[in-house]
């Protein structure tokens, strides 16, 4: 499989010191514990899962911005330096984040069409003329119209400073962007403007995005291929549709029927869940989710079950689904 | 039918100027009658009565108005939705109700509480009614709690404030109120403080102080938008089962409409400080009136049924102050025609307790 980017079992483990005894106790809080999946070119990957589920994490991994405890991230064939260094910062020119807050991630003393063409200054690319058009014609193409140009980022509106975050991204021509909860912090009626100008940024420049949200409704609407994660481990994987229609995994089943929608008709299902998702400092034996599954067999509280394809293309961690033989190369260990 | 009812009581209740009282024990053989109505009146006229609410706010050079002139009501035991965009006044109506605004706000328009106004009380006036009658809970639990004292002893205050219990009668009752909203261990949660607790439990734990003082309702801000998506279904599970169990209103805002279908009768749309359309839930949800209702449907992403493109609301919210003229939403409005910025559109009757502030809502 040729995958843009690609990651093999990785892990983020941070140690610190929990509540007991004069100094604290030793622990280790497993972030991310084993996480293995591949976007290919121009597709979109939404990973999915609560807040403490190591969704963010991954993202700062993919990056580079932190190192891994052990695992791999390769991105267009090559490994992503965990250091930071001239191999690293060449790599992050075709790489680039959008975050949830657009007004934390602009300078608010500069207009934005300064902003919008500095990664270009960075990088010494082109004159200082030749960057301003450069920053003015993808501006123009994310949909702002020039009168903002010269704006400050206070003046804008939140969807509008979403463009602009979003403009500063393209610029460098990057083939992936991380996008870590982008809408989220946008009304109703601005969140669609914005998910409707990543289908066209992704139709218009072919970018891939990894794009990491806990509203299962956005990331259907723009994924190719959906990952769910639970406390550090992607749990199911599939097809947007089909993992929303048909979710395998009990932890799936749960997030899908607690999303409230006024379109829910009597007969579904919901099933609550009790209690909350255990601290990632605390991971339970055997499958992470037991305590909360209401299916939960002897053998999750003991045995870890590993991620497999279950057919049509999904993958699943459950002891309750039967995994199926699939071709070996894509049967990547989790 | 019932609604009808209840507005012609209103009116009647409203003629009166609101002097109806309420469990009067000894009366006059030959008022007996009269008397029977009025309770019967206590009783059928909504519990909270908002009409023509008005808020400015001066920001130091001029008044900025943000709310135009609200009218709701809520009746006993009804969920009431409050759904709009940031900016669009729906929180600032209910702070407004509860005298929360501070001195910097201009409020105009009458709040009746059982028919008795309460709009021109003033704030130690208010105190009885606030948490007592009415009570509050907000997005965030955790500012909302006291960091540095522990849970049970803010409980506690907010029972012994309401109640006038004693120590231990208080500490008994707030174990019982954890225990209502389900939070296991109650007993041992007392001691426990804010941060030990997770995002969830602080929301049950404010939920547990609002019932405290066994209000006649609560309004429920936002109460779970910064919870994750299983908790916010055990939260909205709670207030479900409080509700049906002590039969208090319920007003919920909220941006989203999923949440909103979830629990509430009715819903009410608000956009830029004016409330747009007024529905019962699933009416509003099959056959929404307004252009502003229809967008943002439209623009809802949904898990069920296939995937179709998201139509989008052009452009954004306008500040307030700077409102267009005529209807607010005109200038975003695909339906938008002429006589549209001419004047504000008032709320027409479209159906069965169905209003809709549109000049086109009767053409649909």
């Amino acid at each position: 499989m040729n995958a843009l980017l690609e990651t093999t079992a990785l892990t983020r483990h941070f140690p610190l010191r929990l509540p007991g005894g004069l100094f604290g106790r030793p622990g280790l809080l497993r972030a991310v514990d084993g996480v293995s999946f591949a976007l290919p070119a121009g597709k979109t990957l939404g990973l999915v899962g609560e807040s403490g589920c190591g969704k963010s994490t991954t993202a700062r991994l993919v990056l580079g911005l932190m190192a891994p405890t052990s695992g791999a991230v390769r991105f267009e064939g090559e490994p992503v330096p965990a250091r930071r260094g001239p191999a690293w910062r060449a790599l992050r020119r075709r790489m680039q984040m959008v975050y949830q807050d657009p007004m934390s991630a602009l300078d608010r003393r500069l207009p934005v069409v300064t902003q919008v063409a500095e990664p270009l200054l960075v990088f010494g690319q082109g004159s200082a003329p030749e960057r301003l058009e450069r920053a003015r014609d993808l501006m123009a193409s994310v949909g702002l119209t020039p009168h903002l140009f010269e704006r400050y980022p206070h003046e804008l509106s939140g969807g509008q400073r979403q463009r602009v975050v979003l403009a500063r991204a393209l610029i460098l021509q990057p083939s992936l962007l991380v996008c870590d909860e982008p809408i989220s912090a946008l009304d109703v009626s601005i969140q669609a403007q914005v998910i409707n100008l990543l289908h066209d940024v992704q139709a218009r420049f072919g970018v891939a995005f990894l794009f990491i949200s806990h509203d299962l409704k956005v990331v259907r609407q723009v994924s190719d291929e959906v990952a769910v994660m639970y406390l550090g481990r992607i749990v199911e994987q599939g097809g947007p549709d089909d993992l929303f229609h048909r979710p395998a995994h009990p932890y799936t089943q749960a997030l899908v029927s607690a999303i409230p929608s006024p379109w829910r008709r009597d007969g579904m299902r919901r099933i609550v869940l009790e209690g909350d998702p255990p601290s990632p400092t605390d991971v339970p034996d055997g499958c992470a989710f037991h305590p909360r599954c209401a299916q939960a067999m002897a053998v999750c509280r003991e045995r870890r079950p590993e991620l497999a394809q279950i057919g049509g293309g999904r993958r699943a961690a459950c002891h309750l689904l039967t995994p199926v033989a699939a071709d070996t190369t894509q049967a990547t260990p989790c | 039918m019932t609604a009808r009812l209840l507005d012609a009581a209103h009116a009647r209740a409203q003629g009166s100027e609101g002097v109806v009282p309420t469990g009067e024990a000894v009366v006059p053989r030959g008022e007996a009658v009269a008397a029977r109505t009025a309770s019967l009146l206590a009783r059928a006229q909504p519990l909270v009565s908002i009409q023509g609410l008005k808020v400015a706010f001066d920001d130091g050079r001029r008044l900025v108005p943000v709310l135009h002139g609200i009218d709701l009501q809520i009746d006993r035991g009804e969920t009431v939705g409050i759904v709009g965009e940031s900016g669009c006044g729906k929180s600032v109506t209910w702070l407004a109700v509860l005298g929360l605004l501070g001195t910097r706000a201009k409020v105009e328009g009458r709040v009746l509480l059982e028919g008795r106004p309460i709009h021109d009380l003033s704030g130690d006036a208010l105190a009885p009614i606030r948490g007592k009658r009415i009570a509050m809970i907000f997005q965030d639990p955790v500012s909302s709690l006291n960091p540095v004292q522990r849970i049970g002893r803010q409980l506690i205050e907010s029972i012994s404030l309401h109640r006038g219990l004693g120590a231990q009668a208080a500490r008994a009752q707030a174990v019982r109120l954890l225990d209502r909203v389900h939070i296991p261990s109650a007993a041992n949660r007392l001691d426990a403080y804010p941060h030990e607790l997770s995002g969830g439990m602080n929301q049950r734990v404010m939920i547990a102080m609002a019932l405290a003082g066994e209000p006649d309702m609560l309004v429920a801000d936002e109460p779970t938008t910064a919870l994750d998506a299983t908790i916010q279904a055990q939260i909205l599970d709670l207030l479900r089962e409080i509700r049906r169990d002590s039969g208090m209103a319920l007003a919920l805002i909220s941006h989203d409409l999923g949440v909103i279908a979830e629990i509430c009768d009715r819903v009410t749309v608000m956009y830029a400080g004016r409330m747009v359309e007024q529905a019962p839930a699933h009416q509003l949800f099959d056959r929404p009136r307004h252009p502003y209702t229809r967008g943002l449907l439209a623009a809802m992403p949904d898990h069920i049924g296939p995937r179709r493109p998201l139509v989008a609301i052009a452009g954004s919210v306008p500040e307030p102050g700077r409102l267009p003229a005529g209807c607010s939403f005109a200038p975003r409005c695909t339906a938008v025609e002429p006589d549209c910025s001419v004047a504000t559109p008032r709320a027409v009757s479209v159906g069965t307790n169905h209003q809709v502030a549109c000049l086109r809502a009767r053409d649909a």
